[in-house]
């Protein structure tokens, strides 16, 4: 009675082969993740100082810091964010709150989604043919974070309309129930519930647009420059693109330096996702349902 | 719990049904289809001030959906199409432009509570501050009146501030009541509230409305044949889309019908 039959023990072999195919899965995604910060951080910490963070580049790029290139990286993403969040947040409310659900909405949704599948290089073209040429922004920190938040757009919707959309419906009956318009709903009860999943899609998107090379060098990075910039017409390095440049273009530049900036850039991506999970994990803790 | 067959509240003070006046609600043709659907055909009755009219029926008969017309909560919903004509205090509903000012005229309780996730005095002050009530003293009358009138002020007076959403299941439904209360509606519609409400609250909450009865008019949906007959003046017992009989509570329940199926279901032979 109480014993295995032939097929259970069959279930059994099948369920540990299964989760040995699982694990080596997980194992071979995080290994080179490993790699890769581990050799960044061996060949690239030595060369990260207060000098090197605080100071301009010397000598043909071949010594000295990266400070233009950090504040310009810093400019790039909070233009992008002025840009991207207040448009992305309100088409996302639209998109959730407001639109009914027909052929438009879902020719809408669908472009949304698509558009977060361009390639870097085809929104970098676009954004020199619109906004470095057409609307005249000239090559500028203006035009390449304005090409930045078309980039990240999407990824502010989603975000966004997903967190709204985490909002029970039920709330929002017993609003409408009571008088209340959709935007009085929205604002009293549906964003105050959903503000944590829209912060960290905006967050996210800081982590994407510091990290992106492709958008920003047609249309307003440059690849030396030792002054910092005063306005968003004016021109700026920045740390992927200056990446970009002393790996690939510029010759006599020590490993250490280009391993430092590799090493940068991908403390301030991998801070900003640690920020993000953080902030989740807070605001999760805060969740009143 | 009392059982008293003509159950509807003789209670003292109580302003009874004013079936000489002019009636509350016409309902005239009612017709409601989801998506070309019928879920309820030709309906016409009236409901009367001060009266509280119950409506019975098995599942899929029709009821919410009259309740969701009634509000106009019809225009948010994809799909579901209203035709003929329904007047509240002789206005036709389908004339307010604005249907906010409609709904707030109008509380709503629902079958399973929703607290709102914010504290127990912002649920209940959420719709007099939408009427643009702002001094925390009125809105502090407000709040204590209504959570008294709903019979759960001794229970959360001491914690106004914890979250209506953290409440039980029979505290939130009558933190739900206070809310739709703090409305000062005219006409309140209750939709099988006492489903996920233990028996005990379900008789205090019942109590209440036969004190609200002399203020407003109500309008009862329920599935509890019981309930339609401790509490409604007049039953309509909805099947299929249908209605399939109208009358006083007590002649209904007294077997005096004029369909069959009516007592059928009383009795539980069906539905």
């Amino acid at each position: 009675m109480f014993t295995a039959t032939p097929r259970n023990r069959r279930s059994y072999r099948v369920q540990n082969v299964a989760r040995a195919a699982f694990f080596l899965a997980t194992v071979a995604l995080v290994i080179p993740v490993l790699i890769i910060v581990a050799t960044l951080a061996v060949k690239g910490g030595p060369a990260i100082s207060w000098e090197f963070l605080f100071t301009p580049p010397r000598d043909n790029l071949t010594a000295g810091g990266i400070m233009p290139a950090l504040v310009g990286t810093i400019w790039l993403v909070v233009v992008a964010l002025l840009a991207s969040v207040p448009v992305g947040v309100a088409a996302a409310i639209y998109l959730s709150e407001y639109a009914p659900d027909n052929l438009l909405t879902r020719t809408i949704n669908l472009a949304i989604i698509n558009l977060a599948g361009v390639p870097s290089i085809v929104h970098a073209l676009f954004g020199v043919g619109a906004f470095v040429l057409f609307f005249g922004a000239g090559t500028s920190i203006l035009a390449a974070s304005l090409t930045l938040a078309v980039m990240t757009l999407p990824v502010v919707i989603v975000a966004t309309r997903e967190s709204l959309q985490a909002v029970p419906p039920a709330f929002r009956e017993a609003c409408w129930n009571m008088g209340a318009t959709r935007w009085q709903t929205i604002r009293k009860v549906v964003l105050p519930n959903s503000i944590s999943g829209i912060l960290t899609g905006v967050i996210l998107e800081v982590s994407r647009s510091a990290g992106e090379t492709a958008p920003i060098m047609f249309t307003g990075a440059t690849a030396y420059i030792v002054f910092l910039p005063q306005s968003v017409m004016d021109q700026t390095m920045a740390l992927s693109y200056h990446l970009f440049y002393i790996a690939t273009q510029q010759t006599g530049v020590p490993e250490e330096l280009t391993f430092g900036v590799a090493l940068v850039l991908i403390s301030i991506v991998l801070l900003m996702n640690a920020v993000s999970i953080s902030f989740r994990v807070y605001l999760r803790s805060l969740k009143k349902w | 719990m009392v059982e008293s067959g003509v159950g509807a509240g003789a209670g003292k003070g109580d302003r009874g049904p004013l079936y000489a006046e002019p009636p509350t609600i016409e309902v005239r043709d009612l017709h409601i289809a989801y998506g070309g659907r019928s879920a309820l055909s030709d309906v016409s009755f009236d409901v009367y001030r001060h009266e509280i009219f119950g409506i019975i029926g098995p599942a899929n008969s029709g009821k919410t959906s009259f309740l969701r017309a009634l509000n106009r909560m019809s225009d948010f919903v994809t799909g579901m199409e209203v035709r003929g004509d329904v007047r509240i205090n002789g206005k036709d509903i389908g004339d307010w432009r604005n249907v906010y000012a409609l709904r707030s005229r109008i509380g709503v309780v629902f079958p399973l509570p929703v607290g709102l996730p914010m504290s127990v005095y912002d649920n209940v002050a959420f719709a007099p501050r939408l009427r643009g009530i702002r001094r925390k003293s009125e809105l502090d009358d407000v709040v204590e009146r209504c959570l008294t009138r709903a019979a759960l002020w001794d229970e959360v007076k001491d914690r106004l501030d914890s979250l209506g959403s953290l409440l039980s299941g029979g505290q939130q439904q009558r933190l739900t009541i206070a809310r739709a209360l703090s409305q000062e509606p005219e006409l309140l519609l209750l939709d099988e509230f006492s489903i996920a409400v233990d028996p005990v609250t379900t008789m205090r909450i019942e109590d209440v409305l036969r004190e609200l009865r002399s203020e407003l008019t109500i309008v009862l949906v329920t599935n509890l044949v019981q309930q339609a007959r401790r509490l409604a003046d007049r039953t309509a017992f909805f099947l299929n889309g249908t209605l399939v009989e109208i009358g006083k509570t007590e002649h209904l329940f007294e077997g005096r019908v004029n369909d069959e199926r009516t007592s059928h279901y009383i009795e539980g032979r069906f539905g």
